[in-house]
């Protein structure tokens, strides 16, 4: 089938590209941009007023199946990439069991090939079930189809360890990703170590824990070359390191959420269980630190870290409850709104942080438009409005702290391999 | 005037008049106390669970006894014998207590807001915080606050020294609220390892040396070494703990010479306190015990809406 968006502004890093033209779509690739005349037998989409770009990427999210599918599946959190923008999604390896093999990796990629829906990217684990102890087979997932791995939920504790795996990756060119947190420091805490944590009497964990991951996998990927990519970096100093890597040319990239660009532990009220995380919020000096990064180009991209709990897991107390809360279907409005709105990056750089950049860090062959690319594409209209409702969520979870904020800048349409997955009822 | 909100969650949310309104109406409640039958019938037909998910002596007993001479019952729910042990949560423990229609419930746990989420969830009972993990514990603060009175005319602008674990402790945190309120010159001080961060935001003063806090001290507050809360090293030993921050007769004269000394129990004598001075003259530590009832005698028949006047 062919099809053609009509009077978009197309916004592509990858060619520089921003300007009002069409865009025309056929069997799967891109065909065309420019002023191009519909034919009769095309689908026309009628674009004016809206952004299209190159598909987004959500490279941060647990899906939870296989094994925990009373919290998500990938079927429903496919659904939920789909209405959250996201045409690629790469998918944490800390399920039961672990995604630490080919077979449960060719498990998920059946699962996603049945949903039909999103391009589904798996992690594979560093180290077998996430022990920490002996390297996964990782070059029988990269055979299998993963795309990065990840001890994600830990972090490698053992420096040796870490850095073998560092060196083992380079076979494959596949970055680490790396959960940073040591957990002797963070072990009895709850949320973000201050005056926050003092006053609601629950125990904090010290920023100290991520800083001090960060710094030896910007030292450690020095020294063996190897790629290392910082999950949910969440604090300023952290980012000074990865910063200051970066300058040294050290292979060092990064990605934070929407939670922590939007909110700071001051916002955490009556011990709502939907404001815990790892990390968790830091301060609102922290806040505005990913800011500047974002706009300075010197974080590469925005992930959900999409983490579905029960109620049951939620409904307890502050300490006893999980950590983690979904971001699929808030993401792209949260950026629209407190990114774009705010003059804090231009469209362009929005693109790059949900796109260009994590299609670059994965190798996934996607993230432009140029002619003859994959059609994945994402249509974003930034005049459209939503009062956050969880009960209307895709995904199967409802832990989330941004029910009933209001939100523009929706995406409206998603395409994977020019098939339309997601479209939003917006223009009458 | 009765109280603001429904619940006594902490200190934090209680104004200056309430916490004044509180401390009177406990010193009338304190007579009954001393009465040959010690029962009045004001809260006669209410009932009062205590609902502790961690142990505790004088807390339970003291509201048990609290609800009993006022003509309430009271029920005490003993956890690890409840369904708890075989996995219901604090919301169903609470619904199902609920549906028996307790007018009060005061709840210990081991989480800080453990109350605030009983509160949300349990809609037609009064929930009192008897000490939530390391958040609060309103109902000592009160009790401690009604003894420092009746051994000094007012707080404003004396020196409370507040000594010891100060990181695990919500009586610390409960104290420095509502000793700040009451415009009193709050001091704390314990080693680095166990006073938390940005503690000063309590307005407090912090300082790691006995001698700084105890010089002038109108009121030393000892607190307790909770070794069951801590899952990791704060000091190296005993001996040098008390070498450093316990309180002997040396470090006692620092301190004005008037000055009393309290613990909000149970001690660890010879941690935090030479057992001799725990029994001293300046030690008003059993008094505390004793005010802990009228306090929450005081604390029930507010909440549960009793009219203008006690009606003793």
């Amino acid at each position: 089938m062919t099809l053609l968006l009509k009077g978009g502004r197309v916004v592509d890093p990858s060619q520089k590209l921003e300007k009002k033209v069409d865009l025309l779509v056929e069997k799967g690739k891109v065909a065309g941009l420019g002023k191009i005349q519909a034919k009769k037998t095309w689908q026309v989409i009628d674009a004016s007023g809206w952004i299209v770009a190159p598909g987004f990427v959500d490279m941060h999210v647990h899906l939870r199946e296989p094994g925990r599918e009373d919290k998500e599946t990938i079927l429903s959190g496919s659904k939920a990439a789909a209405a959250g923008g996201f045409s690629s999604i790469t998918c944490m390896p800390n399920t039961q069991p672990v995604n630490d093999s080919e077979a449960i990796t060719r498990f998920i990629l059946e699962r996603a090939d049945r949903a039909g829906l999103v391009n589904v990217f798996p992690a594979g684990a560093i180290t077998k079930g996430l022990q920490g102890k002996e390297l996964a087979e990782i070059g029988e997932m990269v055979k299998a189809g993963v795309v990065a791995i990840t001890d994600d939920g830990k972090s490698v504790e053992n420096n040796q360890i870490m850095r073998r795996a560092l060196e083992y990756a380079k076979i494959f060119d596949i970055p680490i990703i790396d959960h940073c947190e040591d957990r002797q420091l963070s072990a009895a805490g709850h949320l973000n170590e201050s005056a926050v944590s003092t006053r609601l009497g629950v125990p904090g964990i010290s920023r100290a824990a991520e800083e001090l991951d960060v710094a030896r996998d910007t030292i450690l990927s020095r020294i063996t070359g190897g790629r290392v990519h910082i999950a949910h970096l969440s604090t300023q100093e952290s980012l000074s390191w990865v910063r200051q890597a970066k300058k040294q040319g050290i292979r060092v990239t990064c990605e934070v959420t929407p939670h922590h660009f939007t909110l700071s532990d001051e916002d955490i009220k009556d011990y709502d269980t939907n404001y815990k995380m790892y990390p968790p919020l830091r301060t609102p000096s922290d806040v505005k630190a990913i800011l500047k990064g974002l706009s300075d180009g010197s974080i590469d991209c925005i992930a959900s870290d999409h983490a579905p709990h029960t109620r049951l897991e939620k409904e307890l107390t502050f300490e006893e409850a999980a950590n983690g809360i979904i971001g699929l279907e808030t993401a792209v409005p949260l950026a629209w709104e407190f990114l774009i709105r705010r003059k804090i990056v231009s469209v362009s750089r929005l693109v790059e942080l949900f796109s260009t950049n994590p299609n670059r860090i994965l190798n996934l062959g996607r993230g432009t438009l140029k002619e003859g690319a994959i059609a994945d594409i994402t249509v974003i209209d930034p005049d459209c409005e939503i009062i956050v409702d969880v009960k209307k969520f895709k995904s199967k979870s409802r832990n989330c702290p941004f029910h009933d904020w209001r939100l523009r800048g929706l995406p409206v349409m998603t395409i994977v391999k020019g098939k339309i997955i997601f479209r939003r009822d917006t223009k009458v | 005037m009765p109280l603001r909100e429904k619940h006594l969650l902490g200190i934090e949310e209680l104004t200056l008049d309430e916490i004044e309104l509180i401390l009177n109406t406990s010193r009338s409640f304190r007579e009954i106390s001393t009465r040959p039958i010690k029962k009045v019938p004001t809260l006669r037909g209410k009932s009062l669970i205590n609902l502790f998910y961690e142990p505790s002596t004088r807390t339970r007993s003291s509201f048990e006894i609290a609800a009993k001479r006022l003509g309430a019952d009271s029920i005490n729910v003993n956890v690890s014998l409840s369904s708890v042990t075989k996995g219901e949560s604090l919301i169903d423990t609470g619904k199902n207590l609920q549906s028996m229609n307790p007018d009060i419930i005061a709840l210990r746990h081991s989480s800080a807001g453990a109350p605030h989420l009983l509160a949300q969830y349990c809609e037609s009972v009064c929930i009192v915080n008897a000490g939530d993990g390391m958040h609060e514990h309103p109902t000592q603060a009160l009790l401690d606050a009604l003894t420092i009175l009746d051994h000094k005319k007012e707080l404003e602008g004396l020196k409370v020294a507040i000594v010891g674990d100060i990181a695990h402790s919500r009586v610390a945190r409960s104290n420095a609220l509502l000793l700040g309120k009451m415009e009193a010159d709050v001091w704390v001080c314990g080693p680095p390892t166990l006073i938390p961060m940005e503690f000063e935001s309590f307005g407090v003063k912090v300082t790691y040396h006995m001698k700084e806090a105890l010089e002038g001290a109108d009121v030393i507050m000892m607190l307790r070494t909770q070794r069951e809360r801590q899952s990791d090293v704060f000091f190296p030993s005993v001996k040098e703990y008390f070498a450093l921050y316990g309180l002997d007769t040396k470090k006692m004269g620092w301190a004005r010479s008037n000055a009393i000394v309290m613990h909000p129990g149970p001690i660890n004598r010879g941690v935090e306190i030479d057992p001799e001075l725990a029994e001293a003259g300046y030690s008003v530590i059993f008094e505390q015990v004793a005010n802990g009832v009228a306090v929450r005698m005081a604390v029930l028949y507010l909440l549960l809406g009793a009219s203008e006047e006690p009606g003793l």
